[in-house]
């Protein structure tokens, strides 16, 4: 895909006008963040069981290799593939050579993050195979040619209508705006693909050591029809998905969904263990676990390690402020919101990110809200550190910094300078005790009138009544 | 209550010390109502948040190496804003475990705290008489909110004044869009942030918006006046002083 982080100023500048998107986005507001906050309210223990998972997943980051190994080894004795993949290219070609082994033509797709991060879709089908996304945001999104916007509502940036649009243009069946009435008809659509498809690709929601299993958690069922009737299953995860055992895995169940949409449990929780087995009703011939690197293992002993720790429950960008204005397509990358802000400099590099970290407050809503207790902003001010060590950030920020921190430490002439400042701003305000125009500073002013001080400096006033 | 006149040093910030200049002599008279020597050191300038979160942190240093000799030997250090103290308490975070600064910004973060919250422990309530009258809403700002704590103490400060009627806003837990820096570099968004959080006061029908971050205030008073909604902003110490007969932000005489 391709990387327009760099445009995120412009992006976002367009997604504020644009009032469809708006509209979307409204919405996602009123939405999930209510109903996690009722979840959450329902169950006391819910910052305890947070505070379990933080630690948890901390020692597992701390074991990476022992519960990768363990996974393995379980994968393999139910009959199953493990494939290690360090980059998304070899992920790629990893994916493709398995469906070229079972001369696959059309794949079914369940909802997958990281297979977006590995540009999937784009290489099988160039490489003459044709995927089929099956979970409804994600299939409207491939008739359109568009990408998620959201980690788990993928096309929360459309609104009804764009979706009739888009059935109706490829359906070629009479329109409505009916919501049932365009679920029914993607089921319909969609049936066939389950039933032809040659190999089903899923991600995972969590990998559990002890039994070699994966789990997808989807609201749905697509995910099931996905991995269960193509002959084929290929599961495509990060390293970090991993719990040791199953039980763990219940205490991210729980944490999960209540972060994510509210409710106490997902629809659909199905775990996968290997190939059928004799006597087993259904289930794939084949069972491929492809597991994918792409730079988190540099992760791991790195200031940004606690960022492994994210479940995915989509909770920081629903919750943030910025998000919450521009939506996820003006992230420019796969991943968007906090998350993604701190994501997308490791995969893509700082260089091309760094507008992202950036774009933040630090007003803390997305640690307060996250289910393992990431400390975002800590980590998006870690991505800045970087930027300015390598002299990335822009030079009249450098040069602004640099003078006012010479200021800043020279508390005598720094005095001089707040009362020059200080009798500036009030003889610009006049007696109006604002001014709407300041040289230099029309970023603030475009929007917003600048208060005037209300007199000399503390310090002076201070100085001179003698105290 | 105060054990007898323990030493507080005033960490005025710098927006006080440039802007309002009445938030900070407010808080050296609540200080002072709850009985303690106030100070305010001659060497103190900025936090240094502008330079941390711009990840300048070679620089942030030194304006914590500043910052912590300068309020060295005070047993409390309390400001205005839950935004600089909260920076304050970042200040451990610049320097390495066993390097000595390291100790005494931790020494530091022991002893400060943003005024509200030290003002609901150390002051008998009782004491506060403010003749403002009025419906006020608060915004918490974030860092006091989220890394200190701050939300029922000013509201029990307000609660002490009989002519307070305190109307909540819609979401006033949600970012004004200030964010140092950021109102600046992304003022798109900042914009439509702060536009979101004026229609939420305006449509509260309060005639005074009330927080404790000057940063925030400036913001929020600069939009409000922008778009004509006539509501006064005002940093919360102001109402709790009684030095309320001064101009709001951002307005240039005192209205009845
Ligand atoms: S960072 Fe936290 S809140 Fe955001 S998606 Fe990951 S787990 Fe959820």
């Amino acid at each position: 895909m391709q990387i327009k982080s760099p445009e995120f100023k412009q992006n976002a500048r367009i997604a504020l006008q644009d009032a469809n998107l708006q509209r979307a986005l409204g919405n996602l507001k009123a939405g999930f963040p209510q109903k996690r906050a009722a979840a959450v309210a329902r169950l006391p223990e819910f910052d305890q069981l947070r505070d379990e998972a933080r630690d948890l997943k901390n020692h597992i980051l701390e074991h990476l290799d022992l519960y990768l190994e363990e996974f393995e080894k379980n994968v393999v004795a139910n009959g199953g593939t493990v494939h290690w993949c360090r980059t998304a290219e070899d992920a790629r070609k990893k994916i493709l050579e398995i469906c070229k082994d079972q001369d696959a033509k059309t794949v079914t797709k369940g909802k997958s993050m990281v297979t977006e991060e590995i540009d999937l879709n784009d290489y099988l089908e160039k490489n003459g195979v044709t995927p089929v996304e099956t979970d409804l945001g994600e299939y409207i999104l491939q008739l359109r040619k568009d990408h998620p916007s959201h980690i788990i509502a993928p096309a929360i940036h459309l609104n009804i209508e764009d979706v009739a649009d888009a059935f109706h243009e490829h359906h070629k069946r009479p329109k409505s705006n009916d919501p049932a009435h365009l679920m029914r008809e993607a089921r319909e659509m969609l049936r066939k693909h389950f039933v032809a498809a040659d190999v089903g690709i899923t991600g995972a929601n969590f990998l559990v050591a002890e039994t070699g299993s994966t789990i997808i958690c989807t609201n749905e069922g697509n995910g099931d029809l996905t991995q269960t009737l193509p002959k084929t299953h290929i599961v495509v995860s990060s390293i970090e998905k991993l719990v040791p055992t199953l039980e763990d895995m219940t205490l991210f169940l729980r944490l999960l969904a209540r972060s994510a949409t509210g409710q106490e449990f997902t629809v659909y929780n199905t775990l996968s263990s290997g190939p059928r087995r004799p006597g087993d009703q259904d289930g794939p011939e084949n069972f491929h676990v492809v597991l994918v690197d792409n730079g988190r293992s540099d992760m791991v002993g790195s200031e940004f390690q606690e960022m492994l720790r994210c479940i995915r429950c989509s909770a920081c960008m629903n919750h943030c402020p910025v998000y919450g204005a521009v939506g996820g397509h003006s992230y420019g990358w796969v991943y968007p919101g906090p998350m993604g802000s701190v994501l997308t400099p490791q995969m893509v590099g700082i260089e091309n990110a760094g507008l992202l970290p950036n774009a933040s407050t630090f007003c803390g809503k997305c640690e307060e809200v996250c289910p393992v207790r990431i400390p975002l902003p800590k980590l998006m001010r870690h991505w800045r550190d970087k930027e300015y060590e390598k002299h990335l950030s822009p030079t009249s920020v450098r040069s602004g910094l640099a003078l006012w921190s010479f200021f800043a430490t020279r508390p005598k002439l720094y005095r001089l300078f707040a009362s020059v400042g200080n009798r500036f701003l009030r003889f610009k305000a006049g007696k109006k005790g604002r001014t709407s125009k300041l040289p230099l500073a029309s970023a603030w002013t475009d929007h917003r009138d600048m208060p005037a001080p209300s007199g000399k400096t503390f310090m002076q006033q201070w100085k001179e009544q003698n105290r | 209550m105060a054990s007898p006149r323990s030493r507080v040093g005033l960490f005025v910030t710098c927006l006080a010390d440039m802007f309002r200049p009445e938030v900070a002599f407010a808080s050296v008279k609540l200080l002072e109502m709850a009985g303690f020597d106030v100070e305010v050191p001659e060497r103190q300038t900025c936090c240094g948040q502008p330079a941390f979160n711009s990840g300048a942190r070679h620089d942030s240093a030194a304006i914590a190496r500043q910052t912590i000799e300068a309020f060295d030997g005070f047993e409390y250090v309390v400001g205005p804003s839950g935004s600089c103290i909260g920076m304050l308490h970042h200040y451990p975070e610049l320097f390495a475990e066993g390097d000595p600064w390291h100790q005494r910004a931790l020494d530091l973060k022991s002893r400060a705290f943003e005024i509200t919250s030290f003002l609901a422990q150390h002051l008998d309530m009782d004491k506060l008489s403010s003749s403002f009258k009025g419906k006020v809403t608060y915004h918490d700002s974030c860092s006091g909110l989220r890394e200190l704590g701050v939300k029922r103490q000013p509201r029990e400060l307000l609660s002490k004044i009989p002519g307070v009627q305190i109307c909540e806003m819609e979401e006033s837990e949600t970012c004004c869009g200030f964010g140092g820096t950021f109102c600046v570099k992304y003022p798109d968004i900042s914009n439509r942030m702060v536009g979101n959080k004026s229609e939420n006061i305006r449509a509260t029908g309060a005639d005074t918006l009330l927080a404790g971050d000057l940063g925030c205030l400036l913001n929020m008073a600069g939009k409000l006046k922008r778009e004509g909604i006539d509501i006064q902003a005002r940093h919360v110490v102001e109402i709790l002083a009684d030095m309320a007969s001064t101009p709001a932000i951002g307005e240039a005489e005192k209205r009845s």
